[in-house]
């Protein structure tokens, strides 16, 4: 996948997850919860739909990366760079 | 400590497979119209189900609903279809007044049926187990998520009572509010049974799950040609206030909760027993100061089941022969909606004490001589007149048994 690709794949759970929020002005520099309501249920949801799409484990210790969706496209780009999209 | 309050029911929500409030489901049941339904569940062949229609998204978001559980969706709906009914300003309420107590008859299978399925999707990678699993599961779940709906702050519980859970909901309001422990109670019973398959899986292995080539005809209490339950999903549930706070804000009363009761059979895990029912309906009209004689409408709990039917014909011919009581039942209509169904039955039977009018009991085609109850109300509506008492059965497995007789109140 190529970080575009990424990003629409992330797009794609947090509408699922989120699906009240407009997500057509998510800023990539911004953390999520300082745009949409997100508390630690749903960022645990966005780990969960990761690892039973793409099979992408996530360690507590890298939850940090995953703040704005710039951070997430960067942390993911090598974890997924030889996954097609599902 | 005020124990001989009078108990008042100010406001109702409710959903059933046929009709989404009061007067959609009274007209309905008038009307003879069954709310069963062809349906799918996992793993089994097709069954026939009560299933409810209801507008989530009314009052919750699309993520509250993702996030809650079916029962919470029934629950939050017919709360605040109750508090608006009541004519309640819930802005000034004070919410830490407020108590929800919800029955239920079972909790968090379908979340459990639903995770099980997900991860044998993954090999059974316990990774893929949702941390929502236990929010979800937890027994006070769907009370829980009318306190979070309503920003109510007062007690919530739930009480599982199988399916006698419904009285069992109003009964502990009634006695919180005697407590004082709150001053309106959220109150009634609620059920999502549909949703798990395992419900009709087991009903199918006692031999008690009904089938009929119309689903409109498969749920025939007290009928020769019965051969089962039909289970339902539903929710019925009323705003719950002491008399004087009723009238003080000149609250429009459905009637007064003025007699109940529960018991145990201590007999068997499944089957009932007559002799305690009868005891639980005596237990309640005498707690009413009333006697059988009184009673103009009796809201059987009959499922359709063998010897269910032939159990409480037993018990209400004991308890009401010779007297002028009529017997109606609301399950023939909509299925046996479990946690709800003590509450549905009893709301569906409240508007009598308006129109003076007691529903059928529809597909009563032929009665089974061993279920003979000489006032059953078949298939067509009876015009009473004046209706001023109506008691309402509720059994369920283990043997537990609640009444509850409501009176029109008469200001």
């Amino acid at each position: 996948m190529t970080g575009e690709e990424i990003r629409q794949v992330v797009l794609d759970i947090l509408e699922r997850i989120a699906p009240d929020e407009d997500l057509s002005d998510l800023d990539d520099a911004v953390p999520f919860r300082d745009q949409m309501e997100l508390d630690s249920m749903d960022f645990l949801d966005i780990v969960m739909e990761l690892r039973k799409a793409y099979r992408v484990q996530i360690p507590e210790e890298d939850y940090q990366n995953l703040n704005t969706m710039g951070s997430t496209v960067e942390y993911l780009t090598p974890k997924l760079k030889d996954v097609p999209v599902a | 400590m005020a124990l001989d309050d009078r108990i008042v029911i100010t406001g109702i929500g409710l959903t059933a497979p046929n009709g989404n409030n009061l007067a959609e489901y009274r007209q309905n049941l008038l009307e003879g119209k069954s709310g069963v339904v062809d349906y799918e569940t996992r793993y089994m062949p097709p069954v026939l189900a009560g299933v409810c229609n209801f507008d989530e998204l009314r009052y919750q978001k699309r993520k509250e609903v993702r996030r809650g559980t079916r029962a919470g969706s029934v629950a939050v709906y017919c709360s605040h279809e109750a508090i608006a009914d009541a004519g309640l300003d819930w802005e000034s309420v004070d919410r830490s007044r407020v108590g929800v107590y919800l029955g239920i008859t079972e909790h968090g299978n379908v979340e459990t049926e639903n995770e099980i399925y997900e991860i044998s999707q993954f090999d059974y990678d316990t990774k893929v187990w949702s941390h929502h699993h236990n929010p979800r599961t937890v027994a006070n779940n769907p009370a829980g998520e009318v306190t979070l709906s309503l920003g109510i702050t007062g007690p919530h519980l739930t009480i599982g009572a199988a399916c006698a859970a419904g009285n069992a909901g109003f009964i502990q309001a009634a006695q919180m509010l005697r407590l004082r422990e709150c001053d309106i109670a959220v109150a009634g019973g609620i059920s999502e049974s549909i949703h798990t398959f395992g419900i009709f899986a087991s009903f199918q292995s006692q031999g008690a799950l009904a089938t009929h080539e119309d689903p409109t005809k498969a749920c025939r209490p007290f009928d020769v040609d019965r051969n089962g339950i039909v289970v339902a999903e539903g929710g019925g549930i009323c705003t719950v206030e002491r008399l004087q706070d009723a009238e003080a804000r000149g609250a429009k009363i459905y009637g007064e909760i003025v007699g109940y009761a529960m018991n145990s059979d201590a007999s068997d895990f499944v089957l009932p027993n007559s002799t305690r029912q009868a005891e639980c309906i005596e237990l309640a009209l005498g707690r009413a100061g009333i006697s059988a004689d009184d009673i103009d409408i009796v809201s059987s709990h009959a499922t359709a089941t063998e010897q269910g039917d032939i159990e409480e014909a037993t018990a209400l011919r004991r308890a009401f022969e010779g007297t002028s009581a009529v017997i109606n039942n609301t399950k023939s209509f909509i299925g046996h909606a479990m946690g709800a169904a003590g509450a549905l039955e009893l709301l569906g039977n409240l508007p009598a004490f308006d129109d003076g009018i007691a529903h059928a009991t529809i597909n009563l085609e032929n009665q089974d001589s061993r279920c003979a109850l000489p006032n059953l109300v078949a298939n067509e509506p009876r015009n009473l007149g004046q209706v001023d008492y109506i008691l309402n059965n509720s059994f369920g497995m283990l043997g537990i048994n609640s009444v509850l007789v409501v009176k029109k109140y008469q200001g």
